[in-house]
């Protein structure tokens, strides 16, 4: 099988490591994966500040990129950008006949990656050789959960990672209160949600936190380390990276 | 009431003029202070601790919830679509069983109908059931300063609505008005109306309120209430308390008027039930709430119940020009605040952040509609979009995204400002070409070169000072991932 890969432009940027993981998940089930290099973004801090057309301008653009690869999956290691994508981009479009089936077409085939991997390939940790030690609560995207209704298959990949220990945590449906740009317009109300999500993962008893999503990780992540707080966050191809831990 | 505050010492600000200078700061600001307050963070997840599991429960239980919700969605949609015919038929049936009826385009309209008929009745004392119709066009103060030759002494009966009345203060939530204090600023409240020092104990504060609140039952001339919803093809109005002081209101004064935003009709009977199993599971995670209030017209030949006169007043307010809009779905809430209950943010910042009548996701949605854009520029922003809200909503309104939708039209308004606009522009032409993406990313590394200290990127004067007031921020990696992967993984 063959899959094309779609980087999230901040994993892209800041977190190159998650995209690398993802990587090596992938291949290490046997699939062959592209990168289109065209990609940038998806388009989602436009759409959700209100600029519908900018972010319909640069939806085009990445429906091309992935139009001219045959891949019949997109895989990415994002729930809000997989949801930006298979879930707003008919909405986006919804008015435009021709651009309203590329649009539908691209959501047809573009998975997050826990999605993909359970869903898809079937895989389990087990078949990764994923090894990880440490107490993690798994914190899903508000996107993964809504929009994409993925939650059980993160949770069954974890649940088999060899020395990882999967917690419960209070009120883990509630949002971390990143919000793209919330979290600079509103910062104070977004740091408060943080705060409530620092609190309940230190009642966990958990040294890390795990996601789908790199956005909230930087969020409750820079609101860890701004505390000083020794919590790991990491995403979740990073733990099922089976070579976890070798620098590219 | 002798101790309550007559209308021109309390707070009347018009808390939507506060402060709000660019369109976010208004929510930031009060939602920032609300969050800083312990007392009040611990009263809002208290109550969203008893009642969401409560609600979550009560729903599962039902196992026709979700065609219930559908059900509910399509009889409203029908409903918009064909309102003007439904008011109609609502007005010939209250006609027809002796009550009259006013249609009545704003809170101006409305306070005019309601003073007039006081004055005509010679009218002392109003007590009135929660509507939150009332409140969103002031008719208290308004009552009281334009016709404050009649001399009108207005009593909120709802025991939450009451204790917020008499501090001079307006409801934080749909449902729990005065969910923002705690049992000592209520006994505080209380005992100053006591002139006597009342413990901060529900039981003693509310068979004292009880015994105060009677002798307004009996001594009102005119009872005003909302209305949950409003049966067209009966006239029927339908009312849901947990208190009992709807039935008194509608009962015991010679007079009952009702305020019903028109948003509020249902079509047939047996629509009800659709909406009354929703409700208060809804709402508060009870089954039905303890009252459920038939009223269809007054008094009639040989009824013992009822009003002699029977007044609907059906408001707009604003609310048919969102009837065939991408916005329409906002009149389909029943006012159950389940979406207040769920949101991340209401949990943080309670209602009074909103500084609006209706708070919450529903407020944020429904008060830009209702007021205009410029009165409610933040609301719209104040939301990580999240989705708990359209996902709790009992008749399936796409809360989060008509927050959007609203975001877009500000935008489509050139209401966001040159700065946001600007920098948008600056994204889609970046965003559109890999080449300018991958220059912007090499710009980027260099310029926060001499900024990153440790992992981290040191605090900066500019838009990112938002994030970095309290937060990390992660640097760029030193490579991005398009170079590793032309590398070789």
């Amino acid at each position: 099988m063959r899959v094309a890969l779609f980087v999230p432009c901040y994993v892209d940027q800041i977190y190159p490591g998650v995209a690398v993981a993802t990587v090596r998940v992938l291949r290490s089930l046997g699939i062959e994966v592209s990168y289109p290099e065209g990609q940038t973004c998806c388009g989602q801090p436009a759409f959700n500040s209100g600029f519908f057309r900018e972010a319909r301008s640069v939806a085009g653009h990445l429906m091309g990129v992935f139009e001219n690869d045959r891949s019949d999956y997109v895989v990415c290691p994002s729930g809000s950008c997989s949801a930006m994508v298979a879930h707003y981009y008919p909405v986006l479009f919804e008015e435009r006949r021709g651009e309203r089936e590329r649009a539908e077409a691209l959501a047809g085939r573009v998975r997050e990656l826990s999605d993909f991997l359970v869903n898809v390939a079937g895989a389990e940790a087990s078949d990764l050789g994923s090894r990880f030690e440490g107490r993690a609560v798994f914190h899903a995207g508000c996107h993964q959960r809504r929009e994409l209704g993925v939650l059980e298959e993160p949770r069954r990949l974890l649940g088999g990672v060899e020395g990882l220990e999967l917690l419960e945590w209070e009120n883990e449906e509630l949002c971390c209160g990143f919000g793209g740009t919330f979290s600079v317009k509103m910062p104070q109300v977004s740091t408060a949600m943080a705060d409530e999500k620092v609190k309940a993962l230190e009642g966990s008893g958990a040294d890390t936190l795990v996601s789908c999503d790199s956005s909230c990780l930087m969020h409750l992540g820079g609101r860890l380390a701004r505390k000083g707080h020794g919590t790991r966050v990491m995403h979740l191809a990073e733990v099922l990276d089976p070579e976890h831990g070798r620098v590219v | 009431m002798e101790t309550r505050k007559p209308a021109r010492e309390r707070d009347t600000t018009d808390r939507r003029r506060e402060g709000i200078e660019s369109p976010v700061e208004g929510f930031n600001e009060r939602g920032g202070r609300a969050a800083r307050d312990e007392a009040l963070r611990g009263a809002l997840r208290l109550f969203a601790t008893k009642v969401v599991p409560a609600r979550n429960a009560t729903l599962a239980a039902l196992p026709e919830a979700p065609e219930l919700r559908e059900r509910a969605y399509r009889i409203k949609r029908e409903t918009m679509a064909n309102l003007d015919r439904y008011l109609e038929e609502m007005a010939e049936a209250v006609e027809a069983r002796g009550g009259s009826v006013h249609f009545a385009s704003d809170g101006e309209d409305v306070v005019r109908y309601v003073g007039e008929l006081a004055r005509r009745r010679g009218a002392k004392v109003i007590a009135k059931s929660k509507s939150m119709a009332t409140e969103e066009i002031e008719l208290n103060r308004r009552l009281e300063e334009g016709y404050a030759d009649l001399g009108l002494e207005i009593v909120e009966t709802d025991l939450g609505e009451w204790i917020a009345q008499l501090a001079g203060d307006t409801p934080s939530h749909i449902i729990g008005p005065i969910l923002h204090m705690n049992a000592e600023r209520v006994a505080e409240i209380l005992s100053e109306v006591a002139g006597e020092e009342l413990p901060p104990d529900a039981t003693v504060l509310s068979r004292f309120a009880r015994g105060r609140l009677r002798e307004k039952f009996l001594t009102a001339d005119i009872g005003i209430t909302g209305a949950n919803f409003g049966v067209a093809e009966s006239g029927t109005v339908v009312t849901v308390t947990n208190e009992g002081n709807g039935r008194l209101v509608t009962s015991v004064p010679p007079v009952h008027v009702v305020v019903m935003g028109i948003e509020k009709m249902i079509p047939r009977f047996e629509d009800l039930s659709v909406f009354t199993r929703l409700l208060a599971r809804s709402g508060t995670g009870q089954k039905l709430t303890v009252y459920t209030n038939f009223v269809t017209g007054p008094r009639g030949p040989g009824e013992l119940d009822g009003a002699e006169e029977f007044h609907l007043v059906l408001l707009d307010n604003g609310r048919s020009n969102l009837l065939g809009t991408p916005f329409e779905e906002a009149l389909y809430c029943i006012r159950c605040g389940s979406c207040l209950n769920v949101c991340p943010v209401y949990r943080q910042t309670g209602g009074h952040a909103y500084g609006s009548t209706y708070s919450g996701p529903i407020g944020a949605v429904i008060t830009p509609l209702l007021k205009g854009d410029e009165e409610a520029k933040d609301l719209p922003h104040a939301s990580s979009l999240c989705g708990a809200c359209s996902e709790t909503c009992p008749v399936g309104i796409p809360l989060h995204d008509l927050l959007l939708k609203l975001r877009n039209r500000q935008v489509e308004e050139g209401m966001a400002g040159k700065t946001q606009t600007a920098a948008f522009k600056v994204f889609e032409n970046t965003m559109k070409s890999p080449a300018l993406y991958n220059i912007s990313g090499k710009l980027g590394r260099a310029a926060q070169r001499p900024l990153v200290r440790e992992g981290t990127v040191r605090p900066v004067p500019g838009p990112l000072r938002g994030w970095t007031g309290s937060r990390e921020l992660p640097p760029l990696a030193p490579k991005p991932f398009r170079e590793l992967w032309r590398g070789g993984i």
